[in-house]
């Protein structure tokens, strides 16, 4: 849900329902990280209600665009951190299977 | 006359290419001005560093015209990100619920979203529902339907949906365990442990009492198929993660008998579906010597650290100076800068100034964008399945977000 004016798209407050901090301080970094915002920021206004607003204004842009952007970019960096994670886990349990294997064939050196 | 010669030298000296470089001129572009930020703002832009009294420059910076009048641009853009990423595996336990790595190359804001997701919201089955058809043991059924409730089940919560107020519990949402213990009179105490819950794959066999009475007596449950049918069950069945975990205790002619209805959730609602038993991060910590320590000094901060991060070095002819072996063991208990450091207490306040020097000169810092990453998974999911889980639902929160806004 959007809380802005008609007349000037730059700025406006965007209501996540069912969000909180997890999803708007990410956000709110990726917004600060972008030119074309002058101030990003969030609050939850209380408590017991489960909603964060983000206020975003812009340099010229429409604000709901320059959140759009914001979110997409976060999507994109989220889906290059699972691939290198899964890359660096796959190389870390191949690197343990061959030293398994390494012990077992020094046993048996040792054995003989 | 003399005007005219004035105007004429004032042409010669200001060129329209002089005019032009002096519009265009920029200071950062000389040869000789280093590109980039000058070192005690990139340190205090990398580092939290970490003081006597207190930690200072510990927010990282996140506007991108943070530096602008040093003309440097901090937006992070996508393509360096990607570029400069790193995870690496540090080690994992032996049963393999346990995972340290290392994320290097991320702002806080992501990460700690990553740790309170994998807290609080990727979803593992839990007992949600206890039926007591017999409970004479002295601990109470609520209580011992809390202790049912926390213990951690085996079961990919993947191939489950979850359970809403108005849905019939049916193979696709619900568990169902049953728990029949007694101590004969006669015998000793025993203990009820979580061995003895028994995986009921053709659902509750507890029937529901109504006053119609019909030819096929009605459980609480209505199962079309055998879970046992499910081809992710085949092989591995059902069952807590822990065999030894302690439910309650039975003494002579005690007996408890229930089953147990496991449903799907997430850790937002109760702890009990939380499916790590913790995740968390720490900055890397680095410890600088800013000058050699020697001789009885290097013994004696080697001796005031009890994280052991240092070690004597021996740089030949008999001297032998402090090396920094460990920096990765550091608590930051800055123990090491105590100004009565391995020495009883200074008599009088500002006595010794020689000790205000060395205390100076060993910097305590975090690297901020370095995160150790540990998870221990309670054992529904191993933690790298758990943490892949983890970034997956933050994306579909931002995608969520775009297609509300579109």
């Amino acid at each position: 849900m959007e809380h802005g004016s008609f007349t000037n798209e730059r700025e406006g407050t965007f209501t996540l329902a069912e969000e909180d901090h997890t999803l708007a301080n990410a956000v709110r970094f990726m917004l600060n990280q972008d030119p074309r915002v002058t101030l990003a920021g969030y609050s939850i206004p209380h408590p017991s209600l489960e909603c964060v607003n983000i206020r975003v204004q812009t340099t010229g842009d429409p604000a709901r665009e320059v959140l759009k952007d914001a979110c997409q970019e976060l999507m994109i960096m989220n889906r290059h951190v699972r691939s290198v994670f899964d890359k660096a886990v796959a190389e870390f349990k191949a690197e343990q299977e061959q030293k398994k294997q390494r012990e077992i064939d020094s046993m048996d050196i040792e054995t003989h | 006359m003399a005007n005219e010669v004035e105007e004429e030298e004032m042409k010669r000296i200001v060129t329209e290419t002089e005019k032009t470089f002096a519009k265009n001129f920029n200071i950062f572009d000389l040869p000789d001005v280093a590109p980039g930020l000058p070192p005690h703002l990139e340190l205090q832009r990398t580092r939290v560093f970490c003081k006597n009294d207190a930690p200072i420059h510990t927010t990282s910076v996140s506007y991108s015209g943070a530096y602008n009048a040093v003309g440097e641009n901090n937006s992070v853009k996508l393509e360096s990100f990607s570029e400069n990423f790193r995870v690496e595996v540090i080690s994992t336990s032996p049963d393999g619920m346990e995972l340290e790595f290392d994320m290097i190359g991320i702002d806080a804001a992501i990460a700690n979203a990553f740790r309170r997701i994998l807290l609080a919201e990727v979803p593992t089955m839990a007992i949600e529902k206890v039926f007591v058809a017999n409970n004479t043991s002295i601990v109470q059924d609520e209580v011992l339907a809390h202790r049912m409730g926390l213990i951690p089940i085996v079961a990919n919560p993947r191939i489950f949906e979850y359970l809403s107020e108005n849905d019939q519990p049916n193979e696709k949402n619900t568990i169902v365990f049953k728990l029949h213990a007694k101590c004969a009179k006669g015998e000793v105490r025993r203990k009820v442990l979580t061995n003895e819950l028994i995986w009921l794959p053709n659902g509750s066999e507890l029937v529901k009492e109504s006053g119609v009475s019909t030819s096929k007596p009605k459980t609480f449950t209505s199962f079309c198929r055998s879970q046992d049918s499910f081809p992710e069950f085949a092989d591995n069945p059902i069952a807590p993660s822990y065999p030894d975990i302690l439910i309650a205790k039975l003494g002579p002619g005690q007996e408890i008998e229930l089953e147990a209805h496991a449903v799907k959730g997430i850790g937002k609602t109760h702890a009990k579906w939380s499916p790590v038993a913790t995740a968390w991060y720490r900055m890397l910590p680095e410890v600088i010597l800013q000058k050699e320590f020697e001789g009885e000094q290097a013994q004696k901060l080697v001796r005031a650290c009890p994280a052991k991060v240092f070690d004597i070095e021996d740089m030949g002819n008999g001297r032998k100076r402090t090396k920094v072996a460990r920096p990765r063991d550091c608590t930051l208990c800055r123990e090491c800068l105590r100004e009565e450091f391995g020495e009883p207490k200074p008599k009088a306040k500002g006595e010794d100034k020689s000790k205000r020097e060395w205390i100076d000169n060993v910097a305590l810092r975090r690297v901020k964008n370095h995160f150790i990453f540990k998870i221990e998974s309670t054992g529904s999911l191993p933690p790298d399945v758990l943490f892949t889980e983890a970034v997956k639902i933050l994306e579909d929160k931002c995608e969520r977000v775009i297609a509300d806004l579109s």
